[in-house]
């Protein structure tokens, strides 16, 4: 493995149901406020809390227009918070519209235009208005984001489930040193829809409650959604990329590897790429999806890989499990404890599951962090860690 | 960036595995397929209750790893995995989406855990054990010129191989005449960093003026229905031994060059 010098992070933002960008972010997590609520998105009729964000009825306008869905307005909505179109415009200034390249991690992407327009079929066609180039493919998404931009260079979606928009950061960091771009757009956005609502369901990994992680009786997910973007440049700043490792599970299709073996591979592949000491990680923002399985898995993971003393948590009881977009949210949250020195609790947790061994942190603090390891995993056994922080 | 090219693997019409496809890529005149269609493969990788209910793009993304295994001498199960498809498997997107039009609304959790986009990816891994990082990635009609970007960059940042799989199928009515994938294919190429015993190519990295095409008719029909099939210059290139400036389109409408040495 090759050493690369950390990335540094020049523009970055979230938008969840927490809210629109890092203060909204930060304040909810400060107060102990949730996004999630015991609410139904659009006809769906099952009994759960989801993380929805509010304000995604207005249709794209202009331009933007033909690119109109619920994925795209999370998007541009995200992409107007915290200065990041205008930090992406000083970019394009710099490097040019062609030498940026766009890394995004969607799950579903569009994928409710489709569920909409089977809907709406006549005479077994879909209606005319229905645009899976633009508003419904997985690549879609990496499409529109370049186009409300204006950016020309290559471009590219990344599509391993949960895991989608933290492997974005390595793709991005290789595509740089390999010189295909000279400074990356990574992010992810991944919307509330009908397949991953019933879908979850389906496997019976969706919680009647707000998801509990690491609580002894947790029962499952919550679903929410999110959009984050987050600007890779070379040369020195605040905030960087330390890290990024990947694995696979080769285990199951839809469940951990339940002894942690592929997390602790991917855990290890970043540490290593940052040449970071397991003691120099302040806190671990788990993937911590409530499933009993996965936090079980994850807790091994981070046991052998750091021991049982570093402060973790999940943050799915504030945000819900955002699916594709969860990588970047937790990267976009992970440099907000960084930034603003805080150590987040895992919201929901009641009794913690006396079966884990990790710190999981039950109160919320405030104390100087420098690095954070953040883990996402996805189905297919899909896994990344990355480290962001102080390099 | 140069890499080189240690197996190929192939599915598509009229091509059924590598060692045909390039006896009759070879050919002056390569006989066309009797049906444009495709018999579903029966990769041996994945378990028999896994091939019974495996999409279609499963199915050729595996068959076309598992051709290239069969001449491969590198340890696939420690080797990173790219794979590479604009739609993957829109046939399960069409049953969840017509199951959800209906009141009962009854997703199979089959069909669901199928419909991520990297399934073939995780049943790569499942069935050889590979634990090193698998990426899959979509750039519609540029899924080839993005995969191949991202496996030289995998190279570049130290992996000693990486396999390339590239994969699509046609969608079921009616979502076919929104995306209108003609036939199905599947590819896998071998690629190393370093030139090894059984190199059959060098590939570089090179300025092109224009996107290559296929003068056989049926062959450029394939290459243009396809976003797997636009790989089929670069292995046509390899099965006349011809070394050549193979021109992709990439995602953004620029052209992606890749010079061929045939070893």
């Amino acid at each position: 493995m090759t050493r690369s010098p950390p990335l540094s992070i020049s523009a970055w933002t979230a938008t969840s149901a927490l809210g629109r960008g890092r203060d909204a972010h930060a304040r909810a997590l400060i107060e102990g406020r949730s996004g999630l609520a015991q609410r139904q998105f659009e006809t769906c009729t099952l009994d759960c809390w989801i993380g929805e964000v509010a304000g995604l009825g207005e249709p794209l306008g202009g331009a933007l227009a033909p690119w109109d869905c619920r994925n795209h307005r999370l998007a541009q909505l995200a992409l107007a918070q915290d200065d990041f179109a205008a930090s992406v415009a000083r970019a394009r200034g710099r490097y040019g519209n062609s030498r940026i390249g766009v890394f995004m991690g969607t799950s579903t992407s569009g994928i409710h235009q489709a569920e909409l327009a089977y809907r709406q079929r006549e005479a077994n066609r879909l209606p005319a208005s229905f645009d899976h180039r633009r508003t419904s493919c997985t690549y879609s998404i990496a499409d529109f984001v370049r186009t409300s931009l204006g950016l020309e260079g290559t471009s590219v979606a990344i599509s391993t489930a949960c895991s989608s928009s933290a492997k974005v950061f390595g793709s991005a960091r290789r595509a740089m040193q390999a010189g295909f771009c000279d400074a990356a757009l990574v992010g992810g956005v991944d919307s509330l829809c009908l397949t991953t609502l019933h879908g979850f369901h389906s496997l019976q990994l969706v919680s009647r409650e707000a998801c509990r992680p690491a609580d002894a009786a947790r029962d499952g997910i919550s679903i929410g959604e999110a959009a984050g973007f987050v600007l890779l440049e070379r040369g020195a700043a605040e905030l960087a990329l330390l890290g990024d490792g990947e694995s696979s599970d080769a285990y199951h299709m839809s469940a951990p590897e339940p002894n942690g073996r592929g997390a602790a591979q991917a855990m290890c592949a970043a540490l290593r790429r940052a040449r970071l000491d397991p003691k120099q990680i302040d806190y671990v923002n788990l993937h911590g999806t409530a499933t009993r399985a996965n936090d079980a898995a994850e807790d091994k993971a981070v046991c052998s890989v750091l021991g049982a003393d570093t402060p973790v948590s999940s943050t799915k009881g504030w945000t819900g499990h955002t699916l594709g977009a969860a990588g970047i949210l937790e990267a976009v949250i992970s440099l907000l404890c960084v930034e603003r020195g805080l150590l987040p609790r895992s919201l929901n947790t009641r009794t913690l599951d006396p079966a884990l061994r990790a710190n999981v942190l039950r109160v919320s603090r405030t104390a100087p962090v420098d690095r954070v390891m953040s883990n996402s995993f996805g189905f297919g056994g899909s896994n990344c860690s990355l480290i962001l922080g102080r390099p | 960036m140069t890499a080189y090219l240690e197996a190929v693997g192939l599915v598509a019409p009229g091509l059924p595995a590598w060692e045909e496809a390039r006896t009759i890529m070879a050919m002056q005149h390569p006989p066309a397929p009797q049906s444009p269609g495709c018999t579903p493969p029966q990769p041996q990788l994945l378990p028999a209750n896994e091939r019974r209910r495996a999409p279609l793009s499963v199915l050729m993304a595996l068959q076309a790893a598992e051709d290239a295994m069969r001449r491969t001498s590198i340890a696939v199960a420690d080797t990173p995995a790219v794979f590479a498809s604009s739609d993957a498997a829109m046939a399960i997107i069409h049953r969840i989406s017509s199951a959800l039009a209906e009141p009962a609304r009854i997703v199979s959790p089959t069909d669901f855990h199928n419909s991520v986009h990297n399934a073939a990816a995780g049943y790569w891994g499942i069935a050889a054990r590979a634990t090193q990082s698998a990426t899959t990635l979509s750039a519609f009609d540029g899924t080839l010129a993005a995969g191949l970007r991202e496996t030289f960059a995998l190279l570049a940042d130290g992996a000693p191989a990486v396999l390339l799989v590239l994969y699509d199928v046609p969608p079921p009515v009616p979502l076919y005449e929104k995306r209108p994938i003609e036939t199905a294919c599947g590819v896998a190429l071998m690629l190393t960093g370093e030139r090894v015993p059984g190199s059959v190519a060098r590939l570089t990295l090179e300025e092109a003026r224009a996107e290559s095409t296929l003068t056989e008719p049926w062959l450029e029909t394939l290459r243009r229905g396809n976003p797997a099939a636009r790989a089929l210059p670069l292995l046509s290139a390899l099965a006349r031994r011809s070394d050549q400036l193979i021109g992709l389109r990439a995602e953004n409408g620029a052209l992606l060059g890749i010079r061929i040495q045939c070893l």
